[in-house]
């Protein structure tokens, strides 16, 4: 396309955009280096105390247990589940379809808070404590429809006539799912894991509500932000998390490259 | 015959696969908004729930003058919120869907997710340093002799709610519109400059009507779910930024008043949809119209 006035005028705004998109994320960093309990500037000296300090703060340490044990048993079951409505979603058709899929779905746009109040009333009701276990329940629910999407998108991209050849040569249906569909979607199955547990690790409004002695690592943080001290100690944890989600990201992004190879599906699109 | 045999069989093992998943959801989605349907027309007094239907809380929901105000307040927040997010992402999307080379594209959708994946609460912290009194846009504009005392009126107030609910959201806005984009024959804006519209007249004729779907849809994922934000009124909306979630929350948690919660939660839930049908009624008409 032709340089004109129009797109230079795009580009400058593109510009001021990134700016305001990562000014949090390119302050976090440079706040839990800095040798002051007041988050503000100027900097006053380099420091890696805050980040010895997240490693030797007790409470936080349990939260983030809490929060990974939450996390990976929440992306384990919202997996599962995805792949049983992916696969049925992309290859059956039956009574009632759109109102099924459309239930499942449907967290993705309900507001957190709703999903939240509705399971704690329940809980409360039926005599049950609140413990993590109601935090994974919620999670559970909450990520299924991102799951599931990722997983139509894998299930769909496969090319059918491998299951038919499978099934031909005398494999039951069962076994073809076993050794020829599972191995072929086995990368949108890491890439739902992967981003239903970033989810499930940063998730707090439905945390808040479900939490009962056990914090998860948002619950605590919530509390901590009361403290104007302990805000360098928390930032620096917002740093070690914001790795790890990355990390954890491009983990994700190449083995849907990898999947979108094998099903013969060209690499389209970035992470959704 | 035969072929609506294998149908029906077909058809069974769809809703056995369905199963599991179909009844988690029924389980913990479904019955328990029943349960909170129910709970909306009953009353609690401190720990004892009463059984008895009464329409007291819906009552107190729609009369009420705080109620009122807080749900006036939240609703003109969260259009703002999506008109804001929905402008400020539509020329980022049309820029990596029209001006970024294919290869490249993936890249820059990962890059607007980035920031996105920091811890929320901590994300909307730093919104509150940023903006704050001594914070970085006033530490700067005095470091720079633009201004000789911090601005207040950054912070706590609506207006930093709407910023930080924006710069929340918008990759939530911009993945759709450029999906949309992406979408767009690209030799219909040929044929368009080749029956001789300007850039401007192309836009408005067909790159913003075949956006519509994506624009219609960042809208949605927008604006339902921002009624339900109270972390955010609470962390920068300052006294007088408190929103309906908020008194939800108290409601559900402190006031001990569940019924009450339930039914302002409902009600905000319902005026979302309704305005929900209503924005997508107006754009069906407007579109077909346009054909």
């Amino acid at each position: 396309m032709a340089k004109t006035k129009q797109s230079r005028y795009l580009v400058v705004y593109i510009g001021i955009f990134l700016v305001f998109l990562y000014a949090p994320a390119l302050l976090l960093p440079i706040f839990s280096f800095n040798d002051s309990t007041i988050v503000a500037f100027p900097l006053s000296g380099f420091t890696l105390a805050w980040f010895i300090e997240v490693f030797k703060t007790e409470p936080l340490l349990t939260a983030a247990l809490n929060s990974l044990l939450v996390a990976v048993i929440t992306s384990v079951f919202a997996t599962i589940f995805g792949i049983f409505a992916a696969r049925a979603s992309t290859r059956y058709q039956f009574p009632g379809k759109r109102g099924i899929m459309g239930l499942i779905m449907v967290p993705m746009v309900l507001p957190e808070i709703i999903i939240g109040v509705s399971l704690l009333v329940v809980i409360l009701q039926l005599g049950f404590n609140l413990s993590l276990t109601t935090i994974i329940l919620g999670h559970i629910l909450l990520c299924l429809p991102f799951c599931t999407a990722i997983l139509s998108a894998g299930f769909q991209g496969l090319d059918k006539s491998f299951e038919e050849a499978s099934q031909d040569l005398g494999r039951s249906r069962l076994e073809t799912f076993w050794y020829i569909t599972l191995p072929l979607v086995m990368p949108a199955i890491i890439s739902s894991l992967l981003i239903s547990f970033t989810i499930s690790l940063d998730e707090f409004i439905i945390a808040f509500f479900l939490s009962g002695t056990e914090a998860t690592l948002p619950v605590y943080i919530w509390g901590q932000l009361r403290f104007p001290t302990r805000i360098p100690i928390i930032l620096a944890l917002g740093t070690v998390l914001l790795l790890v989600s990355l990390t954890l990201l491009i983990i994700a992004e190449y083995f849907r490259r990898i999947g979108a190879r094998k099903t013969g599906t060209e690499v389209k699109g970035g992470l959704f | 015959m035969n072929f609506s045999f294998i149908q029906k069989i077909r058809g069974q093992s769809g809703l056995i696969l369905v199963s599991p998943p179909f009844f988690y959801a029924l389980l913990l989605l479904a019955f328990p908004l029943m349960g909170v349907f129910a709970l909306s027309f009953w009353t609690q007094d401190y720990l004892e729930l009463n059984r008895d239907f009464t329409l007291d809380n819906y009552r107190e929901a729609w009369t009420g003058a705080i109620y009122q105000a807080l749900m006036l307040r939240s609703l003109k927040i969260s259009i703002l919120v999506t008109l804001l997010t929905v402008v400020l992402a539509f020329p980022v999307a049309y820029y990596i869907s029209f001006h970024v080379s294919p290869k490249k594209k993936p890249l820059w959708i990962f890059l607007i997710t980035i920031p996105f994946w920091t811890s929320y609460l901590i994300r909307i912290f730093l919104w509150k340093v940023i903006l704050g009194f001594n914070g970085v846009i006033n530490g700067s504009l005095i470091g720079i002799g633009f201004i000789d005392e911090p601005l207040k009126f950054l912070l706590f107030n609506q207006g930093a709610i709407v910023v930080t609910l924006s710069h929340a959201w918008i990759p939530f806005a911009i993945l759709p519109i450029y999906v949309a984009l992406e979408k767009i024959d690209r030799s219909l804006l040929e044929a368009s400059e080749d029956l001789g519209d300007g850039p401007v007249r192309r836009f408005m004729r067909v790159t913003l009507p075949l956006a519509m779907p994506g624009i219609i849809a960042a809208t949605l994922i927008v604006f339902i779910p921002t009624i339900g934000d109270y972390v955010t009124p609470k962390l920068v909306g300052g006294p007088n930024g408190l929103l309906i979630a908020n008194m939800i929350e108290v409601q559900f948690k402190k006031a001990n008043n569940a019924p009450l919660g339930a039914a302002l939660a409902l009600s905000a839930m319902f005026i979302v949809s309704a305005i929900a049908m209503v924005f997508l009624w107006f754009n069906r008409k407007y579109l077909r119209q346009e054909q």
